[in-house]
């Protein structure tokens, strides 16, 4: 950290800035070290129980085994089906929303902004009704869905986009207020853009770390799900993680940790896409 | 009307650009009539600003024209052609806006290119176009910076290039001075008189700022409720206002009380033609005169009725208010050297110059 400019004070006062600066700074490494611990912990707890081998021995088999796809698959076949139905219902959900839910969002601040209180209203519906009512809910439907599509733990792809809807909308919204979308718009039309030059080459671009933002929320929430899946009987990570915590707990609580950091980087990948900046400092008005 | 467009038109020997009318434009918003039939001309390679207070339908009347805005009625028509329900991307037009417009995740080049790359031009003249557009507009050294690097008005500057980069039949510029700070404000202004004289298109500049739209102009129309009060030259607009809300608007006047005689107005014992002479009221009535401050010569005299109130210095002149019998207050504009001689309280004497004058 940059250390205060305090040249033209008198020493009294640099003194006491000093001082406030040191107290501050303590202050600082506290709450960062009981954050830590409160995170950590659990964590290394989770990575000791993983590494504990016969007679109490470091052994790191468990984890071995975790990144050997071909041994995990004949070991825990069920693990298996969970993380590629996982994996397939990251991408599907990731894919679906952006489609669904960039143009919406654009569209309706371009083109229909006394919409815009309803669209807000409606995405962020989910976050108001819990899982199990919505499960309720969504029985019926996917009573549907399986007549039409089958019963593959894909098409929970439905439910999850509904579910990451709060998330996903709130960022992309965000991204775009810190934008004068309307006059970007205006210009590139006045410029002989059209409506989808418009969103792809103008807006798009300048609200990607939103988007990015919208997309890694979705795969933490979708990665994190159980609930739903549960409920559904359909097949995802976390219900394999809970079906195996009964005849492996060694494995599941690996599988559970390597899901958590998975989504820690996610997530702090999310904050450094959206602090980049670019550039030199802006010059004056001439 | 014709007479003066084709005059401001020829009078800079330049035809590159098209004609413009806006044909009986109408458009409401709620409670509010934005447009009330407006007529406008523009002759090609014309600058015409429209000038008017907030609300008065003067941007309204710009983005009806850019294809942002739909009329209720009303036709607008570029070199004959009827582009009423012409959606925006498909007009040829160029604008700068008030906010900054520039893309920000594009350079200043590459946002000049912007136009032209929906055009489908070939890369090395898309490059080379807008090299000669940043360097028109002063601003070549900076083409690979971004939006965020460039102060406010170098933003504009660019955004001028990118209007330009695409010869668009028709410039539209929407305040694009009002968000700079004063001094820029009037450099930037001379800079697009100066471009749009050179590139000669035709040109729709809107802005509240009546000095800027006096200054630029070749023709100035005063908006009132979505309608013009007066078109013509900046010169006719000051000094002869058609109507009491332009002589009201533009510049500054004084309502002093007169009395009608025979064509003219008799204020202050001073004889003054009217602008209007025909719609004036019959003889003997008593009126209210609207009178320019440069209108109005103030003199230091013992003997003089009238006495300075206040001294306002705005740099080369000043404007004196002077205290009149009756409680009548009267604004002159002086030439800043003769403010030692009419120092608050000095009693003088008040004249006024036969220009001609409009009624309230």
């Amino acid at each position: 950290m940059a250390g205060l400019a305090t040249g033209g004070l008198p020493p009294r006062r640099q003194g006491l800035m000093r001082r406030r600066a040191r107290r501050q700074r303590a202050f600082r490494w506290v709450v960062v070290t009981v954050l830590g611990v409160f995170f950590l912990l659990p964590l290394l707890a989770m990575l000791e129980f993983t590494t504990r081998g016969a007679g109490g021995r470091l052994s790191f088999d468990t984890w071995r085994l975790l990144f050997d796809w071909g041994r995990l698959r004949a070991t825990y076949p069920d693990l298996s089906v969970g993380i590629t139905d996982s994996a397939g219902l990251v991408v599907l959900t990731v894919l679906l929303m952006l489609v669904l839910l960039v143009p919406t969002v654009i569209w309706v601040r371009l083109r229909l902004p006394r919409l815009r209180r309803v669209v807000e209203f409606i995405c962020l519906l989910p976050l108001t009704i819990p899982a199990i009512v919505l499960v309720v809910g969504l029985a019926p439907v996917y009573a549907w869905v399986t007549y039409f599509l089958g019963g593959s733990s894909l098409t929970l792809t439905f439910a999850y986009t509904i579910l990451v809807l709060p998330y996903a909308y709130r960022a992309i919204d965000a991204g775009l207020s810190s934008i004068d979308v309307r006059t970007l718009a205006e210009a590139a039309r006045g410029l002989g853009a059209g409506w989808g030059t418009v969103m792809w080459r103008v807006v798009l671009p300048n609200i990607r770390s939103a988007v990015m933002s919208a997309a890694f929320l979705t795969v933490a929430l979708v990665l994190g799900e159980f609930t739903i899946a549960s409920l559904l009987n359909r097949s995802n990570l976390q219900v394999a993680i809970n079906l195996l915590g009964k005849s492996s707990a060694g494995m599941s609580v690996a599988v559970s940790l390597a899901a958590l950091v998975l989504a820690f980087v996610l997530l702090m990948l999310l904050s450094l896409v959206g602090g980049r900046r670019r550039g030199i400092p802006k010059e004056n008005n001439s | 009307m014709t007479g003066s467009i084709e005059m401001a038109a020829t009078a800079r020997g330049d035809q590159r650009g098209v004609a413009v009318r806006l044909d009986g434009l109408r458009r409401r918003f709620g409670a509010v009539q934005a447009l009330d039939g407006l007529d406008l001309d523009l002759a090609p390679g014309e600058l015409v600003a429209l000038l008017g207070p907030s609300g008065c339908g003067k941007t309204t009347a710009l983005r009806v024209l850019a294809g942002l805005e739909e009329t209720d009625s009303g036709r607008v028509l570029v070199d004959g052609r009827d582009i009423t329900t012409t959606p925006a991307n498909r007009r040829d037009m160029g604008m700068v806006f008030q906010a900054y417009s520039l893309f920000p995740h594009l350079t200043a080049q590459e946002n000049v290119e912007f136009g032209l790359r929906l055009r489908k031009r070939a890369a090395g003249e898309r490059r080379r176009r807008a090299a000669e557009m940043l360097e028109l507009v002063g601003i070549g050294a900076h083409a690979g910076r971004y939006p965020h690097q460039l102060s406010g008005g170098q933003q504009q500057r660019v955004a001028l290039a990118r209007a330009l980069a695409i010869e668009p039949q028709v410039l539209l510029l929407d305040e694009p001075l009002s968000a700079l700070d004063a001094k820029v404000r009037v450099q930037l202004r001379d800079e697009i008189r100066r471009i749009q004289v050179e590139v000669g298109t035709t040109t729709l500049f809107v802005t509240h700022d009546q000095e800027e739209a006096l200054a630029v102009a070749d023709r100035v129309g005063v908006m009132r409720d979505g309608r013009l009060e007066q078109v013509g030259p900046p010169a006719d607009i000051y000094l002869r206002p058609a109507t009491p809300f332009v002589a009201d608007f533009v510049g500054l006047s004084n309502r002093l009380p007169g009395r009608v005689v025979t064509g003219a107005v008799e204020v202050l014992g001073s004889r003054l033609p009217l602008v209007d002479p025909v719609g004036a009221p019959k003889d003997a009535a008593d009126v209210t005169a609207l009178v320019r401050p440069e209108a109005v010569d103030v003199a230091a005299d013992p003997d003089g009725t009238g006495r300075v109130l206040a001294v306002s210095f705005l740099g080369p002149t000043s404007r004196v208010t002077v205290e009149l019998p009756d409680d009548v207050l009267v604004v002159a504009q002086v030439a800043s050297a003769r403010l030692a001689e009419l120092a608050s309280g000095t009693a003088v004497r008040v004249e006024l110059h036969p220009v001609p004058t409009a009624l309230a």
